[in-house]
Parts: structure tokens; C-alpha cells; sequence
């Protein structure tokens, strides 16, 4: 052993989607802890994710096609981190389909993040700003070198660089004038040719060209500069820090409170943010940083509330049904949606409030339901895998709650969730036993507690 | 909190998409609209005048029937200043009356925290549906969403009757030992244990109810027949939400509209039919609305998002007829030149409903005074 099997599981569901028995067996033979995370920040050592073979599998209405698109690549990447830090953008920087009703256009902005989510913050942004589902949902195609429509350049302050607090009014009015021009073309027209992808567009003719006054400098500034001094902020630094740590280390309040209220972790906080400095916001760096300290590794129990697109992508990775491309995978693309995260059309332009507002009767139901359900049919690959390595119901019952807990991504539960599994284990066995085995109906069995440990409390935390 | 049956109760149904009111409550004699309407209209022959201006929708002939024994009030051009087109942001505003901000709490779940203070009650608020609308989220508000009567609760995949009691019983244990484990899991237990509660409250709701009303099949038919069946085992259910989607007929409207106009006034009649029969209708009222009308010319195939919709109230304790005013088919009254104006806003409808049916103070739900209707016999 190289590494330490449950460390590394932690970090393959934060960094990703979790691993199944036999993906952990390999890093943790292979691979120390911290060599894991170099090849999780560095995706170009692994191949994509096949994709021409998904496309004979899933077809039918394009956004639901979309998000099982997407759902396949979560639970099969070799990319993980690449495929985490697509859904932190969206998360982050969300673009709702429900107002364009543009679907290419939103497919490939999550394109887009997937590629840029492990560069250098400069890089994000500028993408972000030439993103024509970006510029249309946040109306920069009104922004117009004579009449300012104010909406981008407030909410890249605000919401997606620096935070409310960090610049003034006058700040916005500059940014917002020096992104005049930047909108979009549709190359073909949508009668009849339906929807394709807008393309991004400068158009000189409408760019206020004169001079602008942004945090302190001063020149002709364009929508470049401006980000090329926003990526210098240290109120950005500490931003994105805030947001790294709430999405991949621990619950925090809520963005609009982030002004006054101070962070769970202030150590932790600065710490990413000096790496941000001084790499000039290199991702691979701040997010390296990020999963080798000790708040990482020790941020393992109930610290953060799985979002429900963590909790389904990580339950169909672990069951193993959609290992290879197969019909049904857009029956999932709903999954995510009754449990509260509709993906690509998030509620508002501050995206989904995390934590436990992602709870409520309604969407815990759908959360334990949706993955007992998917933990009831022992033929699927991956529970099959499970079984057979964890023994029969006989043996040591804290010994087979321990192993089903490892074996399920190496999951952790609080002490009184453990001794409640392992009532719940002799309680089995007892009804296993009365029951003789000789009936046909459904044998009470091991799987029976992989579905409650899939429905504890300590489950619904990543 | 009280339980009593005579506790005033509203059900509300969503119509999802943005419903061409036009083409609902159809000026049929109206040059305006046929000039506007060149294919995705109603002509006169296919409506059921209620007076020489305005008939309803053949399709929907069960709201001309309750429109006529005076249990539906037909709320015209409702909206909001600069209505949004989106509809999701639309919906949004609706859900939280906040059209300038982004709103965090839904009216409903609002009205529902006054009505039970201390959330004594997890039916208090009940959503048919998957999901909770944002209408009714409010942090800290419990309100049941019913997916599916029958099979609502946890554990539902446990086969095995012997060993589904004992998930279950284990399930309680697990969520209820949460408590003073950190505020997150707490609350987690928490909301494990209210979902227990909804479901041995809802248990055999289903076996109990008895009716010879035969609702259609389709899924708002379904949803209300849900209603009908919660409201009826008297669990003390206040607020009843569900909604039903396809009103979004940008293309084909002719093919798709006809059958969203009956299975809605099917589902609404059966409902209040069943509650008559289960003499239940005095203490029941249902809002029907929808995000936002259509534009005022088709797109030949449909029409497009616009503003200036209807909203609907129906039961017996409803003052049947028409209320606000019918939008200006004229085009030099349209809104930004291609849309109905609104003539009442929204608010004052969710003000009407707040203040006169269920006694909750409006103003700081809908965040202002807005005009009223008096919609209620007393």
C-alpha cells in the first residue's frame, strides 16, 4: 500500500465522484496520496472519456440527453477533477437553459468549463466573458457602446470575481462600458435551421474605446484589461478561495452572506489564496494545495452535504450499471432534478444554495429513495462486486459493516449510525435464518444493508 | 394549531408553460384578435359564450359548466410591470413576489409558517409532486411533497414485508440519533423523522377514501384526486400545491392546447364534484394560475412567451363571474407593441386569496398593498 485506502477515497469523492472497490485497490497500491492528486490536477496524463460511443446510446429530448451525457462522464472519466471543476463552474458561474432555451449553446459552455476549469483564472474568465450563453443570459448582447446595460459587468464583480464590497459603483459602470461590443452572432439562422451554436463576436463599432477608471488604473481599458486587474485583486484571491473551500472541503454560509459573515477556516482560506497570488490563479496549484493539507483530509465527516448530481453520479458509479455505454442512461437525467439541482438550468444567477438548504422532506425522500432503489438489484456490476467480496450475512457483524462501509467508497458514519448498522446486520441474519432460504420469495441478504447504509443520514454528506 | 374541519383550505394549481388565456377565455366577437390570431385561434363557433364578448374554450366546456352555476371567477390580465418573458425567472417571481431580486422565500411557505407557527402539523403544506416549488420552500417550513400516495415514505424498495418494518423502525433510529450530532445532521435527522411522520399520517389514506366520482387518466387528474384524498381523511392539510405542465405551446398549439384545456377543467370539476359528493366544498377554494400569457399574434404554429394572462378561482365559496378587466385587444394598447397589458397585478390576487380566504396578513408576503378582488361569498 502506497496510500491509505480511506484517504484516498475521500479525496476521489471530493475530487470527483468517488471510486469504485477495484479503482482503490489500484491508486492505493500505485500511487501515493499526494501522486494522486498531481494526476487528478494534471488531466491531460489520462485519455478523455470515449464519447462517439456514448452518442449511439443516448438519444431523445436534447437537454435531458445532454445532462446524461454528462452524467455518463462523471461516473466513467479518467479525468475526475476535470469533470468536477465543469460542475463548480456551473455551479459558481450558472447559466440556466430555461431562459434561451438555447441548448447548444449551453452544452457548450459546460464544454468550455470542462476545458478551462484546470488553467489559470485569467483564462475562466475571459472564456466566461466570450461565452455566448454567458453574454446572452446575463445580457451583455444589450450592452451597448451608448446605453449600458450594467448586468455582466455588476455579477463579474460581484458574483463571480471579487465579492459585494471590493469596488464601487463607478467600478461597474467601467467594466460594464469596457465589455461593450463583446456579444454574440447566430452563423445560422434558426428558421429552418433550428439551433446551432452562437459564436462569439467583437464588434468594434459598438466598444466604448475612450478612456475608463477601474480600481485605481486608468487607460483605454477593454473587457481583458479588466480581467487582467481583477486576477490580481487579492478580494478575488480569497473569493475563489471561499468558493473552492465551500465546494470541495466544507459547508459554508451562503454567498450573499460572505461579506459578513467570516469564513469557516480563515487559515485555510489565506493559505489558498496566497498560493492564488502567487501562481497568478493557477488552478492545478491553488486545488494541489487544496487536497494535500490536513483541513482536506480531515474534513471527512459530516462537513458537507452531497449535492444531488454528487449524490447520483456517486451512487451510479458505485452500483456500476452505466460502466459502458447502454439505453437508459436518460432516465437519470431527471434523478438530480426532484432532489433539488435541476442541472444546466440552476434557479438564479447566484446558482443553487449549497448545504443543508439542498434538504427538505420532499428532496430527502427522493435522495434515500433514489439510492436504495439503486442498491436493490445485486446483479448490477458493481453491488455484484461488492458482495462477493464482503462475506454472507454469518459472520462478525461489525466486520461486515465495516468492510460493506470500505467497500462503498470508503465511506465514514458517526459511531452511533456504526452500532445501529450492526444491530441492524444481527437483525438480518435473524430473519434470513427464520426464513428458512427456501422460499421464492426474495431472500433477505447482505444487500439489504448496503441499501439502509445507503439511506443513513451520514450518507447524505460527501 | 387546529385541526377542525372547517379550517379554510387552498389548492393550488399551476399551469406550467404560461397558458394562452386568449385562446381560453376567448374574445370571440373581437375583430382584434382574429386579425392578430391568422391560424392559433378559436373561432366563434368552437366557444361557450358566457356574455356577447367573451366565450370559454370548447375544449374546456366543465369550466363553462361551473362558470354557470357560479363557483369560477375568471381573474382577467393578470401580470406584473415589465413581466419577465423567461420562464423560469417568471415563474420565480410568481413563486416569491420579488420581480426586481432574487426572492428566497415562497409566498406559500410563508402563509404556511403563519397558519402553523411552531410546524405541529407536516401536512400543514402538501405538494402532489416530485420536488418542492419554490413557492412553498421556505427554510425551517416543513411541507410534504407527495409523489406518490400510495408508496410515500423511505425504505419503499424493501420488498420484504417482515424486514420493511424493521428498515423503517431502523431508519427512525438513525435519523432520530442525528439529534445533537451538529446543526447539519441534526436538522437532517430532523427532516428524516417529519418524513416518517407524513407517511404514518398518510398511510392509509389511500385505502380510506371513497368516491364515485371517476376522475380521468391523466396526471393533473391524478394530482387532484390526490388532494381530494388527503383533504378528505382530515389530517389538517391547509396549503395544497400541484402543478400541470405543457402549457408552452410556442409550436403546434392547435394539436396541444385542446387537450390542456381538458383534462385542467375535467380534473377541476371532478375535484369540486368530489367534494360535493363527501359534502367537503364549503371550506375549499382552488387558484389556478399560470407564469404569463402568449403574445398577441401567433407565430403560425404557436405563440410566443408574452404577458398579461388569467388566473381562476373556483369552489362554492366562490362568487362566480368575471373580475379586473379584459386587456385591450386594440393594437395601440398593447404592451411593448405586441403584448396584452396586465390589469391587475398578481400580488393583489395572492393578497385576495391571503387575507379574505385564509386570514394571513398579505403585505409582508407580497411585500406591498396591492389592489383586491372580492371573490368570496362572505
Amino acid at each position: 500500500m502506497k496510500s491509505d485506502r480511506m484517504e484516498v477515497a475521500h479525496l476521489m469523492r471530493r475530487a470527483g465522484f468517488g471510486a469504485t472497490p477495484s479503482e482503490l485497490d489500484t491508486l492505493t497500491a500505485e500511487k501515493t496520496y499526494d501522486e494522486i492528486v498531481d494526476d487528478l490536477v494534471n488531466p491531460e496524463r489520462f485519455d478523455e472519456v470515449e464519447q462517439a460511443f456514448i452518442e449511439r446510446y443516448i438519444g431523445g429530448e436534447p437537454v435531458a440527453v445532454y445532462v446524461a451525457k454528462w452524467l455518463y462522464r462523471m461516473i466513467n472519466t479518467p479525468r475526475p477533477l476535470e469533470e468536477k471543476m465543469a460542475l463548480f463552474l456551473h455551479h459558481i458561474y450558472p447559466v440556466a437553459w430555461g431562459k434561451s432555451e438555447h441548448g447548444p449553446s449551453i452544452f457548450r459552455q459546460i464544454d468550455t468549463f470542462r476545458r478551462v476549469g484546470l488553467t489559470d483564472f485569467r483564462t475562466i474568465l475571459l472564456e466566461l466573458s466570450k461565452d455566448p450563453a454567458m453574454i446572452f443570459w446575463l445580457d451583455n448582447n444589450e450592452n451597448h457602446k451608448d446605453e449600458i446595460n450594467e448586468n455582466y459587468g455588476r455579477e463579474l464583480l460581484e458574483l463571480f470575481s471579487m465579492g459585494i464590497g471590493a469596488y464601487s459603483e463607478d467600478d461597474i459602470k467601467s467594466a460594464s462600458r469596457a465589455f461593450t461590443g463583446w456579444t454574440f452572432r447566430q452563423p445560422l439562422s434558426l428558421y429552418p435551421m433550428g439551433h446551432h451554436q452562437a459564436v462569439f463576436e467583437f464588434v468594434p463599432e459598438d466598444h466604448d474605446f475612450g478612456e475608463k477608471t477601474f480600481l485605481g488604473h486608468t487607460g483605454n481599458l477593454d473587457g481583458g484589461d479588466i480581467i487582467d486587474i481583477i486576477v490580481d485583486e487579492a478580494a478575488t484571491a480569497r473569493f475563489i478561495s471561499r468558493h473552492l473551500y465551500n465546494f470541495f472541503v466544507e459547508d459554508e454560509a451562503q454567498v450573499p452572506s460572505w461579506s459578513i459573515e467570516p469564513p469557516r477556516n480563515e487559515d485555510a482560506i489565506e493559505q489558498l489564496a496566497t498560493v492564488f497570488l502567487e501562481s497568478n490563479g493557477d488552478m492545478r496549484a491553488v486545488l494541489a494545495s487544496l487536497f494535500k493539507s490536513p483541513f482536506f483530509k480531515n474534513s471527512v465527516q459530516r462537513k458537507k452535504v452531497k449535492s444531488p448530481a454528487e449524490l447520483v453520479a456517486g451512487v451510479l458509479k458505485q452500483t456500476g450499471e452505466f460502466r459502458y455505454p447502454k439505453p437508459g442512461m436518460q432516465n437519470f437525467a431527471g434523478a438530480s432534478t426532484v432532489m433539488g439541482q435541476n442541472l444546466l438550468n440552476p434557479p438564479t444567477v447566484e446558482g443553487w444554495h449549497t448545504g443543508h438548504e439542498w434538504i427538505d422532506s420532499g428532496t430527502l425522500s427522493e435522495r434515500v429513495n433514489f439510492a436504495e432503489k439503486q442498491f436493490a438489484d445485486p446483479d448490477k456490476p458493481g453491488i455484484k462486486e461488492i458482495l462477493e467480496r464482503v462475506g454472507g450475512l454469518g459472520g462478525d457483524p461489525e466486520e461486515l459493516v465495516n468492510n460493506c462501509l470500505e467497500l462503498m467508497g470508503g465511506l465514514r458514519v458517526s459511531d452511533e449510525t456504526r452500532r445501529l448498522l450492526v444491530d441492524y446486520t444481527k437483525d438480518l441474519n435473524t430473519i434470513s435464518q427464520s426464513n428458512g432460504g427456501d422460499s421464492d420469495e426474495k431472500q433477505v441478504d447482505v444487500i439489504n444493508l448496503l441499501q439502509m447504509i445507503v439511506s443513513t443520514v451520514d450518507y447524505q454528506f460527501a | 394549531m387546529s385541526t377542525q374541519q372547517d379550517d379554510r383550505v387552498l389548492v393550488v394549481v399551476q399551469m406550467t408553460g404560461g397558458n394562452d388565456f386568449l385562446n381560453t377565455v376567448v374574445p370571440f366577437t373581437n375583430e382584434h384578435y382574429f386579425d392578430a390570431r391568422k391560424k392559433i385561434r378559436i373561432n366563434p363557433d368552437e366557444v361557450l359564450p358566457i356574455n356577447d364578448e367573451l366565450g370559454i374554450n370548447q375544449n374546456a366546456a366543465p369550466f363553462k359548466r361551473l362558470y354557470d352555476e357560479g363557483k369560477m371567477a375568471i381573474v382577467q390580465g393578470v401580470g406584473y410591470p415589465n413581466s419577465n418573458r423567461s420562464h423560469f425567472r417568471g415563474m420565480d417571481i410568481w413563486h416569491t413576489c420579488e420581480p426586481d431580486k432574487v426572492g428566497l422565500e415562497g409566498w406559500l411557505g410563508q402563509a404556511i409558517r403563519e397558519l402553523d407557527p411552531h410546524a405541529e402539523n407536516v401536512l400543514t403544506g402538501v405538494n402532489i409532486g416530485r420536488g418542492l416549488p419554490r413557492a412553498m420552500a421556505v427554510s425551517g417550513v416543513p411541507v410534504t411533497s407527495v409523489g406518490d400516495l400510495e408508496g410515500y415514505g423511505v425504505m419503499t424498495e424493501v420488498e420484504q414485508e417482515d424486514l420493511r418494518d424493521r428498515a423503517v423502525s431502523m431508519f427512525r433510529n438513525i435519523y432520530g440519533g442525528a439529534i445533537g450530532a451538529g446543526p447539519t445532521a441534526e436538522y437532517i435527522g430532523k427532516t428524516g423523522i417529519d418524513v416518517l411522520k407524513g407517511a404514518d399520517l398518510l398511510g392509509d389514506v389511500a385505502s380510506k377514501y371513497e368516491s364515485t366520482v371517476e376522475y380521468a387518466d391523466n396526471p393533473i387528474a391524478k394530482s387532484l384526486r390526490d388532494v381530494a384524498r388527503i383533504h378528505l381523511a382530515g389530517l389538517g392539510a391547509r396549503i395544497f400545491y400541484t402543478n400541470h405542465i405543457g402549457y408552452d405551446t410556442h409550436a403546434n398549439e392547435m394539436a396541444a392546447h385542446p387537450k390542456l384545456m381538458n383534462d385542467v377543467s375535467g380534473a377541476i370539476s371532478d375535484f369540486l364534484d368530489d367534494l360535493d359528493q363527501h359534502d367537503a366544498s364549503d371550506n375549499v377554494t382552488v387558484l389556478a394560475f399560470t407564469e404569463f400569457g402568449r403574445r398577441m399574434r401567433d407565430n403560425g404554429s404557436g405563440t410566443d412567451h408574452g404577458s398579461g394572462g388569467g388566473a381562476y378561482l373556483f369552489g362554492k365559496p366562490v362568487e362566480g363571474g368575471l373580475y379586473s378587466e379584459y386587456p385591450s385587444l386594440n393594437p395601440s394598447e398593447w404592451e411593448h407593441g405586441e403584448d396584452l397589458r396586465h390589469m391587475i397585478d398578481f400580488r393583489g390576487i395572492y393578497g385576495t386569496v391571503l387575507e379574505q380566504w385564509l386570514s394571513v396578513e398579505a403585505a409582508p408576503i407580497v411585500k406591498g398593498h396591492y389592489e383586491q378582488i372580492r371573490p368570496f361569498k362572505n
